[in-house]
């Protein structure tokens, strides 16, 4: 649990540049209420607990791709200094299946998380618990393992990995898009490639796992506390109230911190078995392997047009890595369907099993591949028909969402092309390829453009108007750096009608209201609501007290309503009493006044509620109704290639996004600015690189597995085209967090054709490819 | 990482003394040394801090040499009036070499003596064949991931790359390591693999590099260092040339040029053949990029790493006509 309360943060008082009041408000550009706590190092994360009897946990990983355990020879580790348990498949103790966060039943009755039969490199098999962490490391090496071995199909492109297998779901189609294709007078067809790629999060992953009793307490980064703390509940056959998860901070999870993994399970299953806490975080290697990073994916895009550009047909066919032992899907057409308008279309998609971990969410999961295909196949089309690459996406604008044949909701894309391409001085630039340069540099520029949906959800919270006339916040969500506390006390400053300083709201722990995954960049449009319906009724009742308490100084007033504004409450035309929040509890004898709120349509039952919260079942369809609801952007990229080098670098970014109204613009622009950041990552740098031979990702670390420094950022311009959208949440935002990475590499690797004439389509473009 | 002993040295002496220990290793700024630890590849049984020994860490600077201390960090050096005046191949170099944080930590004897970044070098557990950790148990690269790995002096043993770039610019300058009583040039200093690529210098025990002598010169004066790489910062090079040039009066014929290679080689590659084929030569860039591609005689790729046989002699060109268009 957290505290933040902007009045103990004295810098701000301090500093006179802090803006005025309105920042505060929601809409306003409210400065990080968390980060004076990080910045001083305040702010405690999970492996931070100083906790009496800390044991410490280390994983022993599978060192061949596929193939059977044969044995596990742990003799010597055990009777290695300090060590207090080495656990393999035989002798951890049972672990029940937990339903999948869909809520699915489990399909086995067990679960074993160390492995006997072996997947991927890098899976857990056994695992060591020691006094201290040094003896634990020192005895887990100790351990031997021998294995029967099996061929693996190493990655998409292994020559037994095959076709893979539909997906049939994914299939989309209208009109005749083969027939379309075969008659349209332009024709392009060309092949995409994303690799895999990682989330690569400071901080690692890991947990603290304490029993006492019957009660599980765990502190381990989460994205969804809920979710998790339901999977430790039926691993371990508890109540799910017995489990508390406790995770304040979160130092990056990018989508891949929302699930309890096998790790998770082994620190808590050793510590019930030794009676102590137990401690295990993952090394940097392990965190490439332990959960999936975002799966590799290959697209074809076909597209028939008109001598005008104008499509007349999309075929596209996609394919994602999954697992040998499990399912994932990255839905490769999610931006192919929906970007523009086309009378002819068809999509499938396939997935083939290889031996990897499970790929997980990476940043807009999805729509992020997705886009890449589509928007440089456009880019392409946009060459073959000598038409300006920007002309072209408005000559095939999608007036209504051409798949759900449904109205947007609100599409500012149109606007976004025009303020992008006007702060970037589009007008100026060269048609030709190869036609800008300085110097040695090629100069290249790009465009492309992103969306995703707006996924909607529920959520819960507490108000309290405290004694003191300050307000409290309470909710179970988190806050992994996107700006939970400060959009959270943002909103309830503005509804109850006090300061921001005085709004203290805490997160992170299971034990408040409840929350759903903070993924899918739905986390703000539903606690801003939970926060906004709880925080109304906290201040009718505070003022119905005010009203109708014989001691209130109002009560004579007889007026039907009051004003609260700036901690102080009045009489609507100031003709009364003018007293502080904290003065009118006090008259009336109270200390404080208290409302839970929630977003759950009205009689939702108890296991409605815990289904919400604990699986994403229930998330509701972006095109429900009558309205698609998206966010959308786009971006302006200007590329330098060294000519002698093939090195690219990104020299100017502008991007204009539509994300609806922002909650706290200052945070919007953050984190928009951070997806751009990691989409140069993955047109350029980012790449898992696999030896073919043992299956095992080589470069499993932060200075081989490259994601940009600051060196390779330009000042990054973004510029809001949104307006309230109310179809997609009550106070009118749309997604901001997953958004603005969808599009970069596209731009990018049209900036780079632009510059050097050379289409690179598969990524990432590293200076091998254009030399 | 397993458990060691630690002792802190206390006078050069002490230090090149407890070398002689068994399993010893010197503790300098540790940005090598706790990383191979922790990855299992280093196990020290006796660590000989050396931090704290006095009068190692200074730099001293004139127009005929530069002395620096073996626990001059490398930052200090990289900023150093003297050094980016008469030196600045070896200035640029150093900033350009890994980050702000381990340049302050790192010092640039210990720079000499880091290791190769083949990825398999540095994961003991997942490959058990590395010549160069384990003699005799074979090459777990040839064959796999290789773009990263050397063009140049390689052999059947090891492809391994040196990744270095102060010991780059500092064979380009005749510099010379000195090891106490030894004093040898940076360039014997470093081996090449063979058949014993577990022996990466020509450093033997009761020995320590103490300081690092780097001879002034025309072409160190007008010298840059010009490194490639996909990330802009904090990564590897690609390819990397250090480039000394001194014109004749008549500001357009070679009288000297000194060329190494970094990031293509198993050790800091000289270029003699770049430099003979240029010497005497007026300079413009046709001739220049003539013979920049002398650079890669003998180069043998493996795959991967083919990129580095055209992009190095390009760097190399590029790194002449700059120092060329700077009058
Ligand atoms: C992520 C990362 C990126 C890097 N990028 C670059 C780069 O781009 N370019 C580059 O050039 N380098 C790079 N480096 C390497 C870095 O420069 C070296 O780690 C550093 O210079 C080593 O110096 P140190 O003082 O920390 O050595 P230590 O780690 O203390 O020692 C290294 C080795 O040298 C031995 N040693 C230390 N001092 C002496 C001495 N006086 N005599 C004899 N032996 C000694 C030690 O026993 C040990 O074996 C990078 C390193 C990391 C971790
Ligand atoms: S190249 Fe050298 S260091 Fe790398 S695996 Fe082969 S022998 Fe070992």
């Amino acid at each position: 649990m957290t505290v933040h309360n902007i009045r103990h943060a004295n810098t701000r008082h301090a500093d006179s540049r802090h803006g005025d009041a309105s920042d505060g408000a929601v809409g306003g550009r409210l400065s990080r209420v968390d980060g004076p706590a990080k910045i001083t190092g305040a702010a405690k994360y999970a492996f931070e607990q100083q906790l009496d009897g800390l044991a410490h946990a280390v994983m022993v990983e599978a060192t061949i791709a596929a193939g059977t355990v044969r044995a596990i020879d742990t003799r010597a580790a055990e009777t290695a200094p300090g060590v207090l348990l080495v656990l393999t498949p035989d002798t951890i103790m049972e672990i029940k299946g937990a339903s999948d966060w869909l809520g699915n039943p489990p399909t086995q009755k067990t679960y074993s998380p160390l492995a006997r039969t072996v997947t991927y490199s890098g899976q857990h098999i056994a695992a060591v618990v020691a006094e201290t962490f040094e003896q634990a490391v020192a005895a887990a090496a100790l351990v031997e393992v021998s294995y029967d071995e099996t061929p693996a199909i190493v990655d998409l492109s292994d020559a037994k990995a095959g076709d893979g297998i539909p997906i049939d779901v994914m299939t989309k189609e209208w009109g005749d898009a083969e027939a379309a294709f075969a008659a349209a007078p332009v024709r392009i067809c060309a092949a995409y490639n994303t690799q895999r790629e990682y989330q690569a999060a400071m901080e690692p992953h890991g947990l603290i796992a304490r029993w006492q009793g019957e009660e599980l307490t765990i502190w381990e980064p989460s994205q969804w506390l809920d979710g998790m703390a339901r999977t430790y509940a039926e691993w371990f056959g508890v109540p799910f109230e017995n489990v508390r998860l406790v995770s304040p901070y979160i130092g990056g999870g990018f989508g891949s911190k929302a699930l309890a993994l096998a790790h998770s399970a082994v620190a808590a299953a050793s510590a019930k078995m030794l009676g102590r806490p137990v401690k295990l975080v993952l090394t940097r290697p392990q965190n490439f392997t332990s959960y999936g990073g975002r799966a590799a994916t290959r697209q074809t895009v076909t597209i028939g047009a008109g001598r005008d550009g104008k499509i007349q047909s999309i075929v596209h066919r996609g394919v994602n890595e999954t697992a040998v032992d499990g399912m994932w899907v990255e839905p490769l057409a999610s931006v192919t369907s929906i970007m523009y308008a086309t009378p002819n279309f068809s999509s499938k998609q396939n997935v083939v099993r290889v031996n990897t971990v499970v790929p997980g969410a990476k940043r807009a999961p999805g729509e992020n591949p997705s886009a890449f295909g589509i928007e440089c196949a456009i880019d392409e089309l946009a060459y073959e028909v000598g038409v300006d690459p920007l002309e072209i996406r408005l000559r095939n604008y999608a007036e209504q969402d051409p798949e759900a044949k449904k109205a947007w909701s609100t599409r500012q894309l149109r606007e976004a092309f025009a303020a992008g391409a006007e702060r970037f001085g589009w007008s100026k630039r060269s048609p030709k390829p190869r036609s800008m340069r300085d110097g040695h540099q090629l100069i290249g520029w790009g465009v492309a453009a992103g969306t995703y949906p707006v996924r909607r959800a529920y959520g819960e919270a507490i108000v309290r108007i405290l004694a003191d006339g300050s307000v409290e916040v309470e909710s179970s969500s988190i806050d992994m750096g996107q700006g939970t506390y400060t959009i959270l006390a943002q909103t309830a400053a503005e509804t109850v009608g006090v300061p921001a300083d005085d709004v203290v709201v805490k997160l992170g722990d299971s034990r408040f209201p409840r929350a759903g995954v903070a993924g899918g960049s739905r986390l703000a449009g539903v606690m801003t609501g939970a926060v906004y319906k709880a925080a109304t009724s906290a201040l009718d009742q505070f003022v119905g007290l005010a009203i109708s308490d014989p001691r209130s100084p109002f009560h004579a007033l007889q007026a039907n309503t009051l004003v609260v504004a700036n901690g102080r409450i009045t009489a609507p035309r100031g003709d009364g009493p003018d007293v502080s929040i904290a003065e009118l509890l006090a008259s009336v004898g109270r200390d404080r006044i208290e409302a839970t709120g929630d977003t759950m349509p009205a009689n939702s039952s108890a296991e409605d509620r815990y289904k919400n919260y604990t699986t994403i079942a229930t998330s509701v369809p972006h095109t429900e109704g009558d309205y698609s609801r998206h966010s959308w952007c786009a971006h302006f990229i200007e590329v330098r290639v060294d000519e002698d080098f093939g090195t690219v670098r990104v020299s100017r970014v502008v991007s204009a996004l539509d994300s609806g109204r922002l909650y706290n613009p200052k945070l919007a622009e953050s984190q928009w600015k951070g997806g751009i950041i990691m989409g140069i990552g993955q047109a350029l740098l980012e790449e898992g690189i696999v030896d073919r031979r043992h299956g095992r990702i080589v470069n499993n670390n932060l200075a081989d597995y490259l994601v940009p420094t600051n060196a390779d950022i330009p000042d990054i311009e973004v510029i809001s085209v949104g307006i309230p959208d109310l179809h997609s949440s009550v106070l009118g935002g749309k997604g901001v967090g997953e958004l603005a990475i969808v599009g970069v590499a596209p731009a990018i690797a049209n900036a780079v054709f632009h510059a050097t004439g050379k289409r690179v389509r598969d990524l990432p473009i590293t200076l091998e490819k254009l030399i | 990482m397993r458990d060691f002993s630690y002792v802190r040295a206390d006078s050069i002496e002490a230090a090149r003394k407890a070398t002689a220990l068994p399993g010893a290793m010197l503790l300098a700024g540790g940005t090598t040394l706790v990383d191979l630890a922790k990855c299992g590849v280093a196990q020290p049984e006796t660590v000989v801090d050396i931090t704290h020994l006095k009068g190692l860490d200074t730099i001293s600077v004139d127009a005929g040499r530069a002395t620096l201390g073996a626990l001059a960090k490398m930052s200090h050096v990289a900023d150093h009036a003297g050094i980016k005046s008469h030196f600045p191949a070896v200035s640029e170099a150093l900033w350009q070499a890994a980050s702000a944080q381990l340049r302050n930590m790192a010092t640039v004897g210990g720079n000499l003596m880091q290791r190769t970044r083949c990825p398999y070098f540095r994961d003991p557990s997942n490959f058990s064949a590395c010549n160069k950790r384990e003699p005799g148990s074979g090459c777990s690269a040839i064959g796999g991931v290789t773009r990263g790995h050397a063009v140049l002096g390689t052999s059947q043993a090891c492809i391994a790359m040196y990744p270095g770039d102060l010991a780059t610019a500092l064979v380009a300058f005749d510099a010379t390591v000195h090891l106490g009583q030894r004093v040898l040039k940076v360039d014997d200093f470093f081996l090449l693999p063979g058949d014993t690529p577990e022996r990466e210098h020509d450093i033997r025990a009761g020995e320590m590099i103490t300081a690092i002598e780097i001879p002034g010169s025309a072409a160190a004066r007008r010298s840059t260092y010009l490194k490639v790489r996909d990330r802009q910062s904090y990564e590897f090079a690609a390819a990397s040339a250090a480039v000394g040039l001194e014109l004749e009066a008549d500001g357009r014929t070679i009288r000297d040029l000194r060329v190494a290679l970094g990031g293509v080689a198993t050790k800091p590659w000289r270029a003699r053949a770049v430099e003979e084929a240029l010497k005497g030569k007026v300079l413009d860039e046709d001739t220049v990029r003539k013979a920049s591609g002398l650079a890669m005689e003998g180069a043998v790729d493996h795959g991967a790493n083919h990129y580095k046989i055209e992009l190095a002699p390009r760097v190399v060109a590029r790194a002449i006509l700059k120092l060329g268009e700077t009058a």
